[in-house]
């Protein structure tokens, strides 16, 4: 019985990890077909690769220019490298794309009317939620100094009252009798 | 008591409205994108033309009268689809005009042979850079301009017979208004 497991299982194995790594070369294939331009210049290379990464595609759902291969994608990166060349900044090559194709390509959108809520959000929430524990910290230390009201007042001088008496009657049970007027008055 | 009770509802109702308003954004087209051509003027281009190798047209074909631009290509099957309803539109009196994208002479004149030519110039653009001046990023899209030459409508996509009707003949009447209006108003005429 177990022999026949193993004659299954092991060209299963076997079976499976080609398959993988096939599955890996392929997927180095599909990566190569990303033509990137190369530069000489160390400063326009690292320039282009954070642009090509950080400008969207905007034929794919979510993918950088850099990481895609569709035909406007190589559009997109052969105009960066020709801006590039060109001597154009950061900003120019990306006002370039927005003027095309929107906003959009932009992974990191502007602050503007339309985003101020987006980049606004967190610290809001964040100043909002330090808001909330604020209130509810002051709260509690309000309720924990809060002086008695006359009916406590009433109930504690009767608990004092009984818990003299019980005194007076038996000296020896002075400690229990003092815990447990703490306890009570905490509560 | 009951004010802090009522304060425990706080994150249900934030929770239900974030659901509310992440639904209704699943209704919405992940392909649609807003176009950042609108009400700019038509990019200056300097192409030939499908038929003449030899012809040199610029953005002044699109001034003097409401342009609907199409870009195709021989490439795309979608433009194959779209060819009856811009032939519809052509019979309707207006201005076509066609950018061939990414294409060959030859395929072009094939495609057009075989599916019509509802355009009065089909302007060749094989590099695809008067295209990527339109933030074209795949075929077909349509823009309608204006007499002044600007940009008044961009559809992304293939326009559906209901898209004739619906869309881009309304959108045409209105561009096509403010001359019409300008006559009956002159105040406006000297301020244009």
């Amino acid at each position: 019985m177990k022999t026949v497991l193993r004659s299954f299982a092991i060209p299963l194995v076997q079976a499976l990890v080609v398959l993988m790594f096939l599955a890996w070369l392929s997927a180095g294939k599909a990566h190569a077909a990303i033509e990137m331009h190369q530069f000489d210049n160390p400063v326009l290379q690292k320039r282009y690769d954070s642009l090509t990464a950080a400008l969207r595609c905007p034929k794919c759902q979510n993918q950088a220019i850099g990481d895609s291969d569709s035909p406007i994608a190589g559009d997109m990166r052969q105009n960066v490298a020709d801006l590039l060349k060109d001597g154009r900044s950061d900003s120019e090559i990306q006002n370039f794309m927005v003027a095309r194709f929107g906003e959009y390509v932009l992974y990191n959108p502007r602050l503007d009317g339309r985003t101020w809520l987006l980049w606004g959000g967190p610290a809001v929430l964040i100043l909002l939620g330090l808001l909330v524990v604020t209130l509810i910290v002051r709260a509690r230390r309000r309720a924990r100094v809060r002086a008695l009201d006359a009916d406590e007042q009433a109930r504690l001088s009767a608990l004092l009252a009984t818990h003299r008496q019980s005194i007076d009657e038996q000296p020896g049970d002075e400690q229990p009798g003092a815990g447990q007027h703490t306890a009570k008055e905490r509560s | 008591m009951n004010v802090r009770r009522l304060v425990l509802f706080v994150p249900l109702v934030v929770v239900v409205g974030l659901g509310a308003f992440l639904y209704q954004r699943l209704d919405d087209d992940p392909y649609a994108r807003d176009s950042a051509l609108l009400s700019r003027p038509f990019p200056e281009f300097s192409l030939s033309t499908l038929s003449d190798p030899q012809a040199r047209l610029d953005a002044s074909l699109l001034k003097g009268q409401v342009s609907l631009v199409n870009v195709w290509g021989e490439w795309c099957p979608t433009c194959k689809h779209e060819m009856p309803q811009l032939l519809d539109l052509a019979s309707r009196g207006v201005h076509m005009v066609g950018v061939d994208y990414k294409d060959t002479r030859a395929k072009g004149r094939q495609f057009l042979e075989e599916f019509g030519n509802p355009f009065s110039v089909n302007l060749f653009d094989p590099d695809g850079t008067l295209g990527f001046d339109l933030g074209v990023y795949g075929a077909p899209e349509t823009f309608l301009v204006d007499a002044e030459g600007v940009i008044r409508y961009h559809h992304t996509g293939y326009i559906r017979p209901e898209d004739v009707r619906d869309v881009i003949l309304p959108t045409l009447e209105r561009i096509a208004k403010p001359a019409t209006d300008a006559a009956s108003m002159p105040d406006e005429e000297a301020s244009s």
